[in-house]
Formats: structure tokens, sequence, C-alpha cells
């Protein structure tokens, strides 16, 4: 059925008369936009153009276009190119082809590289302060309906917080442990490995318990929390956001964050502190492991020396900090979801920026607690 | 009996169902070349289901779908994919790629399949959009961006883009007003005669089947119930088909059918 395109050219006094014949169709496409190509010179050449369409066999829009492209071509001041022996069932086509692309698109005016460098830097701080604005907002309207929730505790939704409770705490647990439980017997084991060049072994008690309880154990937790339920939260949202659900509720005259937002944060806040006790726990656990079998070191010792090593200030540090990452990592992934726009890209995208941006903001924060407590003396 | 070779679908005797609910039950159908088909049926009653079914995102329990003459089997089979070339779907709700451009949605379909230069790429899918009454500058937005007409002819225009011989619409005019309603109806009736479609339509919408159809199908209880032109079909005595085409609402629908 399909036959190879020719474009026939034939040059008389008259003029050019091309004789298109075969399929001239999409399957095709490759050799189509050679001859079309090829006959280009003849045609800005002759005088007046006539097109002879009845070998053509097969015709589909990519066909009938670069037709009527040569047409286009042909015509010049007062001459179109005359078409002849169309066949009855492409005449719609044809005429339908006739109509497109009159207008050509204004093309975008390009712009000075250097100019777009600084465009691009100016629109990046002009977006960090905007950040910075959307994360303000959403702590004020958390704020807001906490002291809402305060006034009126029965408007809590206690059913969303213990689900959201049950999910970002309790199934969270086997994994918080897992990870905590090797990183304690990580670090244990090269605390052993270099402290016994110098007879220090013992020491490594303290390294354990201090690292752990003040700073590794609720980073790592945040960390693994932020990149687990973050996400989820910025994802949920935001394909909530995408099918007009939120919408929906505020219609309803509800507030998205009193509804969705605020027993999400709250569990979070709360989920956090628990697991990071958990996982000082699992990581102690871990270290006072590999202090016993790799170390030598009894569990009755590792316990006397931990006893001695780490005060209850080490132990206040680490949980202290512990609700306030929650907060940042439910603030940062809430409004993260609520800006995603309509397309899947930009869900993929709000989410990356929404762990990206928790984490970054979980370290900060960490640092300055540090700075907190070295100057209160904890 | 006709030339097999004149129909473009032909479905026979096909089964599906999902665990033990049977949804279609020993259906023969079968679409002529070059004719628009309107299916109608209950909601919920398997109209869509027969619809991905037949362009095999639905796995059959039993019984043979040819479209074009290629027997389809899942959506992965090679002979399937094969077939893709030459069928176009409009989703209901058009199913654009979100993150691409109107005008890289259109081309998606032309530069995965052809090899063509960018500037003739770029000329058809204008081409593809004028013919579906967009404009080249909708082109460049994004289908977050349009109205739920310009999606459903965005969709269109991508669904035609590699000049199919068959096109399913899948509730082309749900969601639209009558008159936007009216023109994709015109729109469907003027490319199915310049392009020489076959049109697979699933509506509800009665004034299309009654100017854009040129048959209908009626889909009740798993089966095919009446087949044919509308005149035919409001003489059924088939008691769906009545109180579908004379219900309160049809009638308050079209007075001059009555």
């Amino acid at each position: 059925m399909t036959t190879a395109p020719v474009l026939t050219t034939l040059s008389n006094d008259s003029g050019l008369e091309l004789r298109p014949a075969g399929s001239w169709i999409a399957a095709n496409a490759a050799v189509l936009e050679r001859l079309s190509a090829d006959v280009a010179p003849q045609l800005d050449a002759a005088t007046a153009v006539r097109l002879d369409m009845s070998g053509v066999r097969e015709l589909d829009t990519l066909g009938a276009w670069l037709l009527e492209k040569i047409a286009r071509r042909g015509a010049h001041e007062g001459h179109p190119a005359a078409m002849a022996g169309v066949a009855e069932n492409y005449a719609g086509l044809l005429d339908e082809v006739h109509q497109v692309n009159r207008t050509t698109p204004a093309p975008a005016a390009a712009r000075n590289p250097v100019a777009a460098r600084l465009d691009d830097l100016g629109r990046a701080a002009l977006g960090t302060s905007e950040d910075m604005a959307v994360f303000l907002q959403m702590l004020g309207a958390l704020c807001a309906a906490s002291l809402r929730v305060l006034r009126r505790p029965r408007t809590l939704r206690l059913t969303s917080l213990t689900y959201q409770f049950y999910r970002v705490g309790w199934q969270a647990i086997p994994i918080v442990v897992l990870i905590t439980f090797l990183i304690g017997a990580i670090i244990a084991q090269q605390g052993i490995f270099h402290f016994r060049k110098f007879g220090a072994d013992s020491y490594v008690v303290d390294m354990v318990g201090i690292l752990v309880l003040r700073e590794l154990g609720v980073l790592i937790v945040a960390i693994m929390v932020a990149g687990r339920s973050g996400s989820a939260y910025t994802a949920e949202l935001g394909s909530m956001k995408m099918r007009e659900e939120i919408d929906a509720l505020s219609t309803m005259g509800l507030d998205p964050v009193d509804v969705l937002i605020l027993p999400r944060i709250v569990a979070l806040v709360l989920a956090l502190p628990i697991l990071t006790f958990i996982g000082s726990m699992a990581a102690l656990y871990g270290g006072g492991l590999v202090a016993w079998f790799y170390g030598g070191m009894g569990p009755a010792i590792f316990i006397a020396r931990l006893h001695d090593a780490v005060s209850i200030a080490s132990f206040e540090v680490g949980m202290i900090k512990a609700p306030f990452m929650a907060l940042v990592i439910g603030i940062v992934a809430c409004s993260e979801g609520l800006r995603v726009k309509g397309s899947a890209e930009s869900l993929g995208k709000q989410t990356t920026t929404s762990v990206v941006k928790s984490i970054f903001l979980v370290i900060v924060l960490d640092g300055m607690f540090a700075i907190f407590f070295a100057s209160v003396g904890m | 009996m006709p030339d097999p070779a004149s129909f473009a679908i032909r479905v026979r005797d096909l089964v599906v169902g999902f665990g033990k609910r049977m949804v279609i039950d020993h259906l023969s159908l079968d679409v002529r070349r070059g004719e628009i088909l309107g299916l109608v049926g209950a909601s919920g009653g398997g109209k869509s289901v027969l619809m991905r079914t037949i362009i095999g995102l639905i796995p059959p329990q039993s019984g043979a779908i040819e479209v074009m003459g290629v027997t389809i089997g899942s959506t992965h089979e090679r002979r399937t994919q094969a077939a893709a070339g030459r069928w176009g779907i409009l989703f209901q709700q058009g199913a654009l790629f979100s993150s691409l451009t109107v005008r890289q949605n259109v081309q998606f379909p032309l530069r995965e399949n052809l090899v063509l230069s960018d500037a003739l790429l770029d000329e058809i899918a204008n081409a593809k959009l004028e013919m579906v009454g967009l404009t080249a500058e909708d082109g460049d937005k994004f289908p977050s961006e349009l109205s739920g007409g310009m999606t459903k002819r965005a969709a269109l225009a991508r669904a035609l883009a590699l000049d199919p011989a068959i096109v399913f619409l899948d509730e082309p005019t749900s969601g639209l007003d009558p008159i936007a309603a009216g023109e994709f109806d015109a729109l469907i009736k003027t490319l199915q005669k310049t392009l020489g479609l076959t049109v697979f339509m699933v509506t509800h919408d009665l004034a299309s089947l009654n100017t854009v159809c040129d048959r209908v199908a009626a889909l009740a209880d798993g089966k095919i119930v009446a087949i044919g032109p509308m005149s035919e079909l409001m003489q059924s005595e088939h008691p769906w088909v009545r109180a579908y085409f004379h219900g309160k609402r049809s009638l308050m629908l079209q007075p001059k059918a009555s």
C-alpha cells in the first residue's frame, strides 16, 4: 500500500511544474523533508509554480503541510502557486492546512548573558527572602491555630492527630532504632580502635555517651524524620493542592491550617522527642555491645562509666532540641507542600526542596543551640 | 456479509471482569471505517472499561479484539504497541503531560516515532494546534494554565499528532458549556471528514449523539443491547434504552426528537 514518495520537477517556459507522487505520509517523514528542502532553490528561482497532485496516493497532515509549504514558497508577488489534480478526499485536508501557520509567533527576545546572570541572582535573592516570609507566615498561622485550640480544646482534631502520630512516631520506630543502633556501634568501634593506641580505650564510653545524647541522637533522628515524614507531608499536601482539595476545604469555611497542618506538626513535635529518646537508647545499646564484644568491657563497667561520664544535662540538651527541630521540619514540609503548582514536576521539585531545606535548617538550628548551651553553661 | 477490511474495530465475545464482578459479558461490536460511533451506557456500566480494554489497558478474560486488522493484547505487547501508532486517545481529563508545554505535548508522539527536524516539528505542532482551534501562542503554555475546553482541544491535538486512523474519545464534551461542546462536536465532525478518521466516542451528551454520531451503540448489562443510527435507537424496545432516550431529562433536552 505505502509507496516511496517522489517529487518530479519539470521546467518549461510557463514556469516550474512539480509532480509529487506516492505516499506523502508521516512514516516517510525523513525522505519527505529532504525532498521538499531540495526543491527550495528552484522554487525561489521560478517565476510561476504549478503543483500537479494527481500522483499522490496517500496524504496526511505532515505531507499536506510540506506540500503547502512548497506552494507558499513558490508563490511570488501576485502569482500564487497553482494546485491541480487534488483528489477529492484530500481536498478538505489541504484546505485546512492552507489556513494554518499564517502568523509567526514573535520569537522570545534573546537575553544578554551577563544581564541574565544578574537577573537570576536577583531573583534567587528575592526567592530567599520570600522563603523566609513563607516560613514566618506558616509559623504565625500555626501559632494562631494553636491559640484557637488552646482557647477551645475541643476543636483539636484528635483523630487526625492520633493517626499522624501513629504514622510519624510509631511506624518510624523500627528504622530509627536500627539506624541509631548502627551509628552507636560504629562510633564505639572507631573510638576503641583509635583510643587503644594510647591506652585510653575506656574513654570511649564518655565519647559515645556525650556524642549520642547531646548531638548525634537528635540530629540523626531529625534528619531521618525530615526524609521520611517531611517528604510525605510535602507530597500529600502538594497533591491535595493539585487536586483542589485544599481549595475545597477553604470554601467549606474550614482553615486548612487547622484541619491539615496543625495535627501534622503537633504529631511531629510530640513524636520527635520520643523517637530521639528511643534512638539515643538504641545508640548507647549498640555502643555498649561493641564495647563488650570488641573492646572487652563488660556491661557493668560500661554502665558505671556511663554514669560518671554523662550528666543529666547532656540528656536534657539533646531532648530540648528535639521539639524545635520537629517544628522546623513540619513548617518547612507543610509550607513547601502548599507551594506546589499544577504539574507533576513541581510536586517533585517541592518535595526535594522540602527535604533539603529542612535538613539544612535542622543543622543550622543545632549549631545555634550549641552556641546557646555553651553560653548558658549546659 | 460486509468485507472484514471495512471494519476499523472488531470485538468478538469479549469478557472483562474484576474479581467475581463481570463488567463486560460476551460483548460483540463492529465499528466501520470512517464512521463516528457513539457509545452510551449507565454511569459505572463499563463504557470506559470497554474502551480501555480495546486499547489494551485492561486485559480481557476472554474474547478477541481487532483494531485495524491487528489483534490487541496487553499494552506491553509489541503488536499492540505497533497498533498504537494507528490510534489516538483523548482521555477524559486530557492526561496531558504536566511538565511539558502544550506544544511539547503535541510533539511528543511525533518525536518518539519519527525523525524530523526541530523546525518542522514546531510547524506540524502549530498546524495541529490551529486545526483544533488553538493558537500557536497557546503552545507555550503549560497544561495547568489551560481552561477545561482548551485542555480538551490540546489533548485532541496530541491524539491527532500522528494522523491516526482511529480516535478514541472518552466523554469529550463533559465539563464543557453547551456552546463549547457544540464547537467541539463540530470540530470532531470536521476533522473526521478532512482526515478520514474513525471515531469511537464514549459520551452522555445527547446533543453530540444526535448531531455527530453516524451510529450509536447502547451498552447495558455488559452487552450491546442496541446499535444503529440515532433514529433507530429512539425506536428501540429495550427498557434501558427507552429509559435513556425517552426519560424525562432526555425529553427536556431534545423537544424536536420526541
